[in-house]
């Protein structure tokens, strides 16, 4: 071993020196993976808004420059401006679910009580389903005839309550027939939201949890001696400490949300007549449906100045993070 | 805790467990109801029931498995399944290859820019795949790679390495600088201390890693879709809806049965990783 290792040193000093220096190891070892992500993300992504500003169609990988034409042709159309606003409603209306639900579950799941392992267990299913798979599950629990939570509201007599909130009365043959989730634009808008505030909550527990896990508990019987109890606490100590970190959820929630294209697809590929489009099912209904790679191109690059924002969010709030 | 404090959090719990879990009882239930028992609207869906809808106690003998058996020996499922394995199996590989070094480098080497750099390379992770699936689908044909796995294995990396990227960096932070400067003073070289003290305690890093790197892959849906079309080529995700439901013919029980599954396993590996995940993913940055 050591004569072996005494032969191979003096061909290879120089390495061996500059292995063991940071300003040459640092970028050696990160190179490869950020070469690696400028291909497969960064020159897609380049493509894309090359893409967006031509009039490729379907099987071509360019095109005649047409300049923003793409961007205002799907601007002026009330089906892209529809997908556009259900993006937002989505996003915004299931993280707001989220928010409230993941703050006080959160704040029960961090006591110790007997059988938490399968609580635990069951909240987080949601998470570890592949999403795809779960939706599909959905698909069935709203289904149109077989539904169960008809079935089970009418058990309750609570279906003409939400017929009524959502005035979605459908009569068939003079007799109220089955509340359709996923065939009304009211009743489907409140389906996705909330399969996407589901399958997004059990994520938000799990940083919120990590949040009260971080603060110290020096904080906590510091407050308790200041004499901070019930809502002045949570107030005055207990949101501040976690908002950083709660924010850090609602970023991720937001992003899994507003590009998410498996949910609206599988329940109702952007239906009843277009009124469940969001901005990636367009995208592709445009773009690979239609062949109008282009105009694709340019509706799914909307989402960019979106994400533009919440990363610059993701960063600020980062560094306040740390500070505390 | 008193009794009224125990109470309360069984109030909050339970029915936020019942409602998250229910999707997945509900599947279990009707992966073995039989076709008439399912296609009765007057039958409680919950429940196994007679011809006449009624419940009787030996429930079991009115389901069946046959939707179960339908689904593994008549249907693509098992190649899918396999496929799932064999492209997660092979994107985690990619991901450790270069996500360990480049995490390494940034918890350890590279100093302060290290954190920002850190950031950005995660913020890439925030980068839909609905934003890339158009030119992706295009360069893929280019590359002849439609219809093949490859396609998958070369394409999944670029969600995975970010993610694996900053929750090893998060693992490699925790570990004692000491420990590393002392096998350095002793000696070792750079790699061997890496080697001989790193990797081993972040194991059950890696580990998580290896969990959640390979069940993003599993859920990742739109570049399955659109990249491959012939049936033995899919995976799980893309399988499942497009082979299963055939127009308005939908295979329930089977379906369901499909989806619940890989649901599982999955399931079990995440609650056992999931402290070691947070411990990883808050450790990145945010502490």
């Amino acid at each position: 071993m050591e004569a072996q290792a005494a032969t191979w040193r003096p061909t290879s000093r120089r390495w061996r020196r500059a292995l063991e220096s940071r300003r040459f190891l640092a970028p050696a070892l990160i190179a490869p993976a950020v070469i690696f992500m400028a291909l497969v993300v960064g020159v897609p992504f380049v493509w894309a808004i090359y893409l967006s500003l031509t009039d490729a169609i379907g099987g071509s990988l360019s095109g005649d420059w047409v300049g923003f034409d793409n961007f205002t042709n799907a601007w002026h159309d009330d089906n892209f401006r529809r997908a556009l606003r259900n993006t937002l409603v989505f996003t915004l209306a299931s993280q707001a679910v989220v928010v409230v639900g993941a703050a006080v579950l959160s704040n029960f799941l961090v006591r110790d009580f007997r059988g938490k392992w399968i609580v635990r267990f069951l909240v987080i299913l949601p998470w570890a389903a592949p999403v795809v798979l779960s939706t599909i599950t959905w698909l069935w629990i709203f289904d149109s005839l077989y539904s169960v939570l008809n079935w089970t509201l009418a058990r309750l007599h609570l279906d003409n309550a939400i017929v009524w909130a959502l005035d979605v009365t459908h009569v068939e043959q003079g007799a109220q027939a089955p509340l359709q989730w996923l065939g009304r634009p009211n009743l489907a808008l409140l389906a996705i939201t909330l399969v996407h505030a589901w399958r997004i909550l059990p994520f938000a527990v799990v940083i919120f949890i990590a949040g009260r896990a971080s603060i110290p508990n020096e904080v906590e019987d510091a407050s308790k001696i200041d004499g901070a109890t019930g809502l002045k606490k949570l107030w005055y100590v207990d949101i501040p400490l976690q908002l950083p970190i709660a924010l850090v959820a609602v970023l991720f929630g937001i992003v899994f949300t507003a590009g998410d294209f498996a949910v609206v697809y599988l329940l109702t590929q952007g239906g009843p007549f277009n009124s469940t489009q969001v901005l990636p099912t367009w995208a592709f209904q445009i773009g690979i449906n239609s062949g109008s790679l282009g105009e694709g191109a340019a509706i799914s690059l909307f989402l960019f100045p979106l994400l533009v924002f919440v990363s610059v969010a993701m960063l600020l709030f980062a560094r306040r993070a740390q500070v505390t | 805790m008193t009794w009224r404090q125990k109470g309360l959090t069984y109030a909050v719990v339970v029915p936020f467990a019942i409602v998250l879990a229910f999707p997945f009882a509900f599947a279990l239930i009707t992966m073995f109801k039989t076709n008439l028992d399912l296609a009765n609207v007057e039958h409680s869906p919950y429940l196994y029931n007679d011809l006449e809808g009624g419940f009787h106690w030996d429930f079991w003998n009115y389901a069946t498995t046959e939707h179960v058996r339908f689904l593994f020996e008549d249907t693509n499922y098992p190649t899918w399944l396999l496929n799932t394995l064999l492209v997660g199996a092979a994107v985690v590989a990619i991901t450790l290859v270069l996500s360990l070094p480049a995490a390494y480098a940034l918890a350890r080497l590279a100093g302060p820019w290290g954190q920002s750099a850190g950031i950005a390379i995660f913020l890439v992770y925030l980068v839909p795949p609905t934003l890339l699936f158009l030119p992706l689908s295009r360069i893929v044909t280019e590359l002849g790679l439609k219809d093949s796995l490859w396609a998958l294995i070369l394409v999944y990396p670029s969600f995975t390495i970010p993610f694996a990227t900053w929750l090893l960096m998060g693992f490699f932070k925790t570990i004692p600088q000491e420990l590393e400067d002392a096998a350095l003073v002793d000696g070792c070289s750079r790699f061997s201390a890496i080697y001989r003290i790193v990797l081993p305690i972040s194991l059950p890093g890696i580990l998580t890693v290896v969990i959640f790197a390979f069940s993003l892959c599993v859920n990742e849906f739109i570049y399955a879709f659109t990249f491959i079309s012939s049936s033995e080529q899919r995976t799980v995700s893309a399988g499942i809806p497009n082979d299963l439901i055939r127009g308005d013919v939908f295979f329930w029980q089977s379906l369901l049965a499909a989806t619940l599954i890989p649901a599982i396993p999955l399931a079990l590996l995440y609650n056992a990783f999931l402290d070691r995940f947070i411990k990883g993913f808050t450790g990145g940055a945010f502490r």
